[in-house]
């Protein structure tokens, strides 16, 4: 490895007199105090958010807290296929398979369970469900648990979250972009 | 009789409800203004009561009070091996030198009431300057015994520190002042501020700051390392030596606080009593009336005396802000660079500067030529600043 030698710099006489610099600096942090403290809300530099009060806006597509959809008489549209379970790079999603009463539908997760302490968030459930079946449209973030028991939760759990909009849950596939973000 | 009562309401106005509560100020102001010149919106929560579902903050005013309040209550911790005694006189030294000063500094005009002239400064003492010199010199005994007292090598690291800078500026701020009394002819602070009444050249109000623009820098950067503030914080140093206040906590860490910020309102007060007139405005203020433009006033005495002290108030006040965005502005020294710049250069520089003001006052006692001399050196310093090189060597390689 090369070393590459810095030569001395020399200063002129100027800069050594450190006093025209400091005022100029000084000038560099008046122009931002002033500006904040006159400014209005456009010229502010400020770009502080005050976080509990005030909210930033997530993207339309931000990946939030999982959801299962429902069908219309209520029961999850889920058909049990192991698609998201084998799509799932942290192992995180649990089903149980069991032949469903109805005769259209083969399958129903007896019991789907997601492990939120090992859900790394990646979306690939949502791509991989053949049904529309599960979204992360929620606009939630992980919720805080006491212990790791809480922290899977089941299928009753997911069936009862909303969509981000807060409006009722969407039955079929081509109202999924009526869900749209709070305020937008 | 009427100079006891006089004293007492002097002192309550002038320290307890003017110089306390702004230094108590400061505190807020240091962080808000800090955090509007870094595109932050600094201190927001702390309130007392909500109206209207929303906390009135008051623009983060309350969180003074609401560090006080914590100040007050911690627990107030001495090591074993510290020495008590020192370890708690300490923060008081720095605290009450500091304040002690402040009796020194005209805040007004002498005022008359029912046949008594009441001087608007503490104690009129003829010794002034020197007494104020001599007071700031032992408030780095604060620093020096703190440091010792702790029995920490981190703290006496910082005592240390704190003392050699001391000294090391306290030649040059001694030494920067001698112009000035060479200029106005005495050490007695409300006579320096009388000195420096109505106009020069014409035009320009006989301040220091016009008579003595380069004793006015140099006094206000040894000054400033003095009050032991960025850029000259090194007898502090969170990352490497935390400072010679380490062993302490609650409030005597509070007055070591506290006392830092009624050295930057003594400072301020100082260097508008020499080098900006006082309680003085030339121009609109006279000795008994005020005049706007073609509007003139004849005011009582008193009257004139509150505006002298709203002016000095706004001038002190003015001054703390520039220092605290200073502060905020300027990088730190390393201690090399701090002992380069006291000795080599501000100590050099005031010499010069006494040289050159006894030359001019010996040729022109009426201080015109001296005055002449200021005004070039001003322009060409803004000169300077306006039309100087904009790139850096550093740069270049």
């Amino acid at each position: 490895m090369a070393i590459r030698v810095r030569k001395k710099v020399e200063y002129s006489m100027y800069e050594r007199s450190y006093l025209p610099e400091v005022v100029r600096g000084l000038g560099v942090s008046l122009r931002h105090f002033f500006g904040n403290l006159f400014g209005n809300r456009k010229t502010r530099l400020l770009q502080t958010l005050r976080y509990p009060d005030e909210k930033r806006l997530y993207p339309e597509r931000f990946r939030g807290q999982h959801r299962l959809l429902p069908r219309e008489d209520g029961s999850s549209r889920c058909v049990a296929c192991y698609m998201c379970a084998t799509a799932c790079p942290a192992y995180c999603i649990h089903i149980v398979a069991d032949e469903s009463p109805d005769d259209e539908i083969e399958k129903y997760p007896a019991a789907f369970e997601i492990d939120m302490l090992r859900c790394i968030y990646c979306g690939f459930c949502v791509e991989a469900c053949p049904e529309d079946a599960i979204r992360m449209d929620t606009g939630l973030h992980t919720p805080a648990f006491l212990n790791r028991q809480d922290a899977v939760l089941g299928r009753v759990d997911l069936l009862g979250l909303l969509g981000r909009a807060g409006t009722a849950p969407a039955y079929g596939a081509q109202n999924y972009r009526e869900d749209k973000p709070r305020g937008s | 009789m009427i100079i006891v009562l006089s004293t007492i309401i002097k002192f309550v106005i002038f320290v307890l409800l003017f110089a306390l509560p702004l230094a108590t100020l400061l505190t807020w102001m240091e962080r808000r203004q800090s955090a509007y010149s870094q595109d932050r919106i600094g201190p927001t929560r702390a309130h007392l009561f909500t109206l209207f579902g929303k906390p009135i903050v008051l623009g983060g005013l309350l969180h003074p009070v609401a560090d006080a309040l914590k100040m007050f209550f911690k627990e107030s911790f001495a090591p074993d091996s510290s020495d008590h005694a020192l370890h708690r006189v300490a923060p008081l030294i720095g605290f009450v030198t500091a304040l002690i000063v402040l009796a020194l500094i005209p805040f007004g005009p002498d005022i008359t009431i029912a046949g008594h002239v009441i001087p608007l400064q503490i104690i009129r003492l003829d010794s002034g300057l020197l007494f104020v010199f001599a007071f700031g010199s032992l408030g780095v005994y604060g620093a020096a015994l703190a440091g010792w007292a702790s029995n920490n090598r981190f703290a006496l690291m910082g005592g240390i520190r704190a003392s050699a800078q001391a000294i090391s500026y306290e030649i040059a701020l001694g030494l920067t002042v001698v112009g000035v009394l060479m200029s106005f002819g005495s050490t007695e602070l409300s006579e320096i501020v009388h000195a420096q009444e109505g106009l020069i050249l014409g035009f320009l109000p006989r301040w220091g700051i016009v008579l003595q623009p380069f004793a006015a820098i140099l006094f206000f950067v040894a000054a400033m390392a003095e009050t032991k503030r960025a850029p000259f914080d090194l007898p502090e140093g969170e990352s490497e030596i935390i400072g010679y206040f380490l062993e302490y906590s609650s409030m005597g860490f509070g007055l070591f606080m506290l006392g830092e910020f009624i050295e930057i309102v003594v400072l301020s007060g100082l260097f508008a009593t020499l080098f900006l007139g006082g309680w003085q405005l030339p121009w609109i203020i006279g000795e008994s009336s005020v005049s706007l433009g073609i509007f003139a006033f004849d005011l009582p005495s008193w009257a004139i005396g509150v505006l002298g002290m709203f002016i000095f108030g706004v001038k002190v006040f003015l001054l703390c802000a520039l220092q605290i965005q200073l502060r905020w502005s300027l990088p730190r020294f390393r201690y090399d660079q701090l002992m380069h710049l006291g000795w080599k250069i501000l100590l050099p520089c005031a010499l010069v500067n006494i040289f050159v003001t006894g030359v001019l006052v010996w040729a022109d006692p009426s201080l015109g030529i001296l005055a002449w001399f200021g005004v070039a050196l001003m322009v060409f310093f803004i000169m300077v600043v306006i039309a100087g090189p904009r790139k850096v060597s550093a740069l270049e390689h």
